[in-house]
């Protein structure tokens, strides 16, 4: 941190401009361009701001909420919840507002709306909100507490960023992905080694990735203790948020050059700076009940599995799909296994449909759920029995996660759908397109 | 404004992440009082299952723990959860920053203490039961084990200082915002 360098990180470039007030040294509350909600977090928020006769929201149009971790509702108290988002919605004409038919993992669903733009401020009480740092945005997962606030007064505390650089280098081989990248990167990291920083995604490898790759690695950021992964926005952000933003730019190469403004400075300062070279890259498997207890797949080959779950805001995206289908075509699933696929959209699932990939899926077993988060955290369908094992392609591995006495093992979906044909943990590279 | 001490339980891990602390097949409840039979549901120290239901849990209004505490999902439930089984305060050696976070936005004292200091308070804990009192003006905590005691001085910015003022962030948002 020398005096000399006085350039500024994105982080610092987005608090500047966001900035509302320094209540302490360190401290900064900002204003946010986005809050996000789901069923989960923010009943508990909306109910209290009723009961305290403060039942109202700072702008309707920046509020974006969705239904999406337990639909269609499975008992009566995920009915109730829905129905409370759904009355509040109604009640402060929330236009942006996703009930069933239109719903889609938060993660996977707001970014194909177009709803996060490059300089944005964003939370939502979802922990995976940073997955949307992807497009150069700052996104942090908060607490039900600070949901309520920002719903209400369009305001969050935070410290002031500091920030960690992650610069990749080189091509990943055939069959080695995003998910794999993360996974290494928390290996290295631990669950603790970047508490409270916001992760800098940069390098040639993050350039070369598409907008669902750099989704991916920012996504689990939360997982080595992240408020948030960032990339640069760049011509490949511009092309995707392209239908969005059109009106505003001349042709893409403005908005390009317009993006820049959310681009660190050469002489920013970075508490630390990890360079990987992902060339060498092994696909990646966790074992154990923590993200960063992660192995090559080849040391944990043979491990038998009963369940494959492909889906999440991790890797429940058209390209995970068609990853995953790469393997599985022509293929069934091991006599020992069953498998779920859940596309994250609705738009997903309709291309999925389209391409053939579902064909694919049901053609190997594979049951193909609703896009909701599903499995992933336990708590409506895909559950695990005590002693099962999951080979899946989600974000979490901690003990009673996706079930009482259950194991998750983290893997691309490369890697999960090559576990369902073979029922057991193998390396799926040999296996694709055969 | 709360007081924050009591007795103290120990949870000798670190990473205890809020899965453990309140499993997701809860977060289905519209209550904050519907989590109190569940807190530490599916926490595991060394590789067994924790008695969350132990008479020293129930008399405990503290929680020592290592570093990394309440890592994973934002859920606030986790910090509520506690607050319904009367714990108002959690030492640690860190916390991840959502919980952290959470527990100030409660109102409830999250106190980061160095890695000797954690280790001084577990070496106390070997004595027998742990009883903690803060005392928030001079930022200085005690803990006492029938004859045996530890003293020393914790960190608090004016924020979080504030915000347990206030009682938590709706208000101090409502006033200053």
């Amino acid at each position: 941190m020398g005096q000399t360098n006085v350039g500024k990180t994105i982080a610092e470039k987005i608090f500047a401009a966001h900035r509302r007030d320094t209540p302490a040294p360190g401290t900064e509350v900002i204003s946010l361009d986005a809050v996000f909600c789901h069923e989960i977090t923010t009943p508990i928020a909306i109910m209290d701001l009723v009961e305290k006769g403060m039942d109202q929201v700072f702008d309707a149009s920046k509020i974006k909420a969705v239904i999406d971790h337990v639909t269609p509702a499975k008992d009566s108290k995920t009915a109730t919840q829905g129905k409370i988002m759904r009355d509040w919605a109604t009640r402060h004409q929330i236009k942006d507002f996703f009930d069933i038919g239109e719903n889609g993992v938060c993660h996977a669903l707001f970014p194909e709306k177009g709803f996060v733009r490059p300089g944005y401020t964003v939370i939502m009480g979802d922990s995976h909100t940073c997955t949307h740092g992807a497009f150069g945005a700052f996104a942090a997962g908060v607490g039900t507490t600070d949901l309520e606030v920002g719903i209400y007064k369009g305001v969050c505390s935070f410290r002031s960023p500091q920030s960690m650089k992650i610069a990749l280098s080189g091509k990943l081989a055939v069959g080695v992905t995003a998910k794999d990248v993360i996974l290494a990167i928390i290996k290295k990291l631990t669950v603790n080694g970047a508490t409270d920083l916001v992760i800098e995604f940069t390098g040639e490898t993050v350039a070369a990735m598409d907008m669902s790759a750099r989704m991916t690695i920012c996504n689990m950021a939360v997982e080595a203790g992240a408020t948030c992964g960032i990339c640069p926005p760049d011509r490949i952000t511009a092309e995707y948020l392209w239908p969005f933003i059109q009106g505003e730019y001349a042709n893409i190469e403005a908005a390009v050059a317009d993006f820049q403004k959310w681009h660190s400075d050469a002489d920013a300062s970075y508490v630390s700076v990890v360079e990987m070279d992902v060339t060498p890259l092994a696909p990646q498997v966790t074992h154990g009940y923590k993200p960063d207890q992660v192995k090559d797949i080849t040391e944990m080959a043979g491990t038998p599995i009963d369940q494959v779950y492909i889906g999440s805001c991790t890797n429940g995206r058209i390209e995970d799909l068609r990853a995953a289908a790469a393997i599985l075509k022509g293929q069934r699933i091991a006599a020992n296994a069953r498998g779920i696929v859940t596309p994250a959209t609705p738009a997903i699932y309709r291309q999925a449909l389209a391409e053939g990939l579902i064909a694919i899926f049901m053609d190997a077993g594979f049951c193909v759920l609703n896009p909701t988060c599903g499995a992933c955290l336990g708590m409506s369908c895909g559950v695990l029995a005590e002693g099962e094992v999951c080979a899946s392609t989600t974000n979490r591995n901690f003990n009673g996660r996706m079930g009482k006495g259950g194991m998750v093992h983290l893997m691309s979906p490369y890697a999960a759908a090559a576990a369902a044909i073979k029922g057991v943990i193998t390396d799926p590279r040999p296996l694709i397109g055969k | 404004m709360k007081t924050f001490g009591g007795q103290a339980i120990f949870l000798d891990r670190s990473d205890i992440n809020t899965d453990e602390i309140i499993p997701a097949k809860y977060l289905t409840e519209i209550t904050k009082t519907a989590l109190k039979p569940h807190l530490l549901e599916d926490l595991l120290l060394d590789g067994q299952a924790f008695d969350a239901h132990s008479q020293a849990m129930q008399e405990a209004t503290v929680v020592v723990s290592r570093a990394n505490f309440g890592c994973g999902s934002s859920r606030e439930h986790a910090v509520w959860a506690f607050e319904v089984n009367n714990i108002n305060l959690i030492i640690a050696e860190g916390f991840a920053r959502i919980f952290r976070q959470n527990m100030f936005n409660c109102g409830i004292l999250a106190i980061t203490l160095e890695k000797a200091h954690i280790d001084a308070l577990f070496a106390l804990a070997q004595k027998g039961a742990v009883t903690v009192s803060v005392d928030l003006t001079a930022g200085r905590l005690k803990a006492t084990s029938g004859d045996a005691a530890y003293e020393c001085a914790f960190p608090l910015n004016d924020f979080d200082r504030e915000l347990v003022g206030a009682g938590g962030w709706l208000t101090y948002a409502d006033q200053r915002y």
